[in-house]
């Protein structure tokens, strides 16, 4: 259903007297995906990987520098004005701050009739205060809490009419930038729950973006790593949470802490940050901090391949 | 063995007094020599103003402490005179927090930071030499040229090993770490974690870490104190805690987080929210939310009882139904 090929986002950056363009930060570099309908597709990865970026080119938030994002056979990153704007009923966007992401000085009603107005999606008055009651109570919300205000609301409460004004436009795709880590751990399992409610009724694909490999792993079919703006792995969510093949996941799945203080794993603590995006390192972007790495990976590039069936990693050594 | 620090029955309020307002309620905890406790819960609970209680640093108004005790050293904080406070402070206990970027200093060099609070506690310390040893220990690489660093020409990751460095220059004998790592980076995070672990083993101090996160708790807590809504509900040795937890709001919120590797069964989450401090209910305080609720858990007002040896459950049918 929605095809990423080869998606790039760079942005310049200006130096000196002239303000000439010298170097690019390298967001997303090259990263080609494809999410099937109705399915949940993870991406993981730490500050700056260009996980976010990412999330925002494929809903047209930043602008593409290259590459081509099909949605049902239709290339979304050529499209601009008016027929971007009634296509962006096929894809919504759910915002990590729900504090910032609504209108304060909007009702929860009004927060979703917009939505409805703006693509013309209710006839009358009755028909559109019926269809935000719905779509509240679909959101675990009561249709009382449509005359409210979002200061009103908690935390928890405010991202479930992020949801709902999400889904008022009855979207294909969803994509989730980090929807429950601003919220309490009891009300994070209530977001995840409706989340996967929402889209065993009506089907909606998401792109969950997020850094807690346990939660993307719990809500993901399969799940994509990001380190520097290139995919380093990808594959179904058990098969890179328990066989991670990519010395970065490996690293990243044993720094993940666990409860049960009797079943900590072999821990690799990775040395030093991950580099600058403005000035990546040559050949494989992840071996300044890789244990493995070889003179080889100083100067030669590695591709993602199929290393197991289904089961991609870009490193000269997955096996 | 006498504890290093010994809370007792703490009550914070803010506010005056007709409108005050309950944040920490018959706080009760103790932290011997060389110990880690964890504090845990969700925000709101009164974890961060308990810790912030032990050195006073709560600006008062609108704090204040209608009763209990803070014994550090067994001298009691609440009743310390500024000079002790400013004593206390650094001497006995040292703080890092949350953000590291916003407790630097953002005009000064970070090596000028660190003599500044040597110059305080260890004025005989006080060179670039010591400057740089302590920031040797906390692992940050070429410290010399480090120390005439700005914070923010530091990541998080080391800007918050600038603040342990800052903690650890007084030669505190507790340190009170308030989610040291929650806005790190889990790779980082894994890096603080460990060298938090090793420096304590290393100087012998004690530790009152405070998180959201069970994970952090299983790899660092000695004991465990889990807060809700200003009071402890359950105070445990980690060990016996976190593979079976004995409060209903403890084994839900270890229930409700999604474990690596578990699965992808349907999360139980703990209906509704937390309360907050000026409406909570007269009973049991978890009492709306808990799934084993009982007719009179909304009336009579538990207390944390030692229900096994060293195990303290706020919560009369803990042993119901299991």
């Amino acid at each position: 259903m929605l095809e990423v090929k080869n998606l790039k986002v760079h942005y310049p950056v200006r130096h000196g007297l002239l303000r000439g363009i010298r170097q690019h930060v390298k967001a997303v570099d090259d990263v080609s995906f494809s999410i099937g309908p109705g399915e949940t597709l993870g991406l993981v990865g730490e500050s700056g990987c260009g996980k976010t970026t990412l999330g925002r080119a494929i809903v047209k938030l930043v602008e593409p520098t290259a590459g081509s994002v099909w949605l049902d056979g239709e290339d979304i990153a050529r499209l601009s004005g008016a027929e971007l704007r009634a296509r962006r009923r096929k894809f919504q966007m759910i915002f990590q701050d729900p504090y910032n992401s609504l209108d304060p000085r909007m009702t929860a009603g009004g927060i979703i009739g917009e939505a409805l107005d703006i693509h013309h999606l209710a006839g009358g008055r009755t028909e559109r205060e019926g269809k935000i009651e719905a779509l509240l109570k679909m959101a675990g919300l009561d249709a009382s809490h449509a005359r409210r205000y979002p200061h009103e609301f908690s935390g928890g409460q405010r991202q479930r009419i992020g949801i709902a004004r999400a889904l008022t436009v009855e979207p294909k795709l969803i994509v989730c930038d980090e929807p429950v880590s601003a919220l309490d751990v009891s009300v994070q399992a209530q977001i995840i729950n409706l989340l996967q409610d929402v889209q065993r009724e009506r089907g909606v694909a998401y792109l969950f973006v997020a850094h807690d490999l346990a939660v993307v792993e719990h809500i993901s079919r399969r799940v994509m790593v990001m380190y520097l703006g290139k995919i380093v792995e990808l594959g179904g969510a058990k098969a890179v949470v328990q066989t991670p093949k990519h010395p970065y996941t490996q690293a990243l799945v044993s720094a993940v802490p666990q409860i049960d203080p009797a079943a900590q794993r072999t821990r690799i603590v990775l040395a030093g940050e991950m580099p600058s995006p403005i000035d990546p390192p040559p050949g494989c972007p992840f071996h300044p901090r890789c244990p493995l790495a070889e003179t080889r990976c100083r100067s030669e590039s590695p591709t993602l391949r199929e290393v197991a069936p289904g089961h991609w990693a870009s490193c000269h050594f997955a096996k | 063995m006498a504890a290093l620090l010994e809370i007792k029955n703490l009550l914070i309020d803010f506010g005056s007094d007709q409108q005050a307002v309950r944040a920490v309620d018959g706080v009760s905890l103790s932290i011997g020599a060389g110990e880690t406790v964890c504090l845990v819960g969700e925000s709101g609970s009164g974890k961060t103003v308990t810790a912030l209680s032990i050195a006073r640093l709560l600006p008062s108004p609108p704090a204040h402490y209608p009763a209990g005790e803070i014994l550090l050293e067994g001298r009691n904080v609440l009743r310390a005179s500024q000079d002790e406070l400013r004593r206390l402070r650094g001497g006995v206990v040292s703080y890092i927090f949350q953000e590291p970027g916003a407790s630097l200093n953002p005009v000064l060099r970070v090596g000028r930071q660190i003599k500044e609070s040597l110059r305080l506690h260890r004025p005989q310390a006080a060179t670039d030499a010591e400057v740089v040893r302590l920031l040797k220990l906390v692992g940050i690489p070429a410290a010399e040229s480090r120390s005439r660093s700005y914070a923010h020409e530091m990541s998080g990751g080391m800007q918050q090993r600038v603040m342990i460095a800052l903690a650890l220059a007084s030669e505190p004998k507790l340190l009170v770490a308030d989610e040291p790592t929650t806005a790190l980076d889990v790779t980082i995070q894994a890096q603080i974690l460990d060298l938090l672990r090793e420096l304590k083993q290393r100087l012998g101090m004690s530790m009152l870490l405070i998180t959201h996160n069970l994970g952090i708790v299983g790899q660092m807590a000695d004991r465990v104190a889990v807060m809700y809504a200003g009071q402890i509900v359950e105070l445990a040795p980690a060990a016996e805690l976190l593979p079976r937890p004995l409060h209903p709001y403890t084994q839900a919120l270890i229930d409700s987080v999604p474990k690596l590797g578990g699965g992808a069964e349907r999360l139980t989450a703990i209906p509704g929210t937390v309360p907050s401090p000026g409406a909570m209910p007269p009973g049991c305080r978890f009492e709306p939310r808990c799934t084993r609720a009982r007719p009179d858990c909304a009336q009579h007002v538990p207390q944390l009882v030692e229900v096994e040896p060293s195990r303290w459950v706020r919560c009369p049918y803990w042993n119901a139904g299991n």
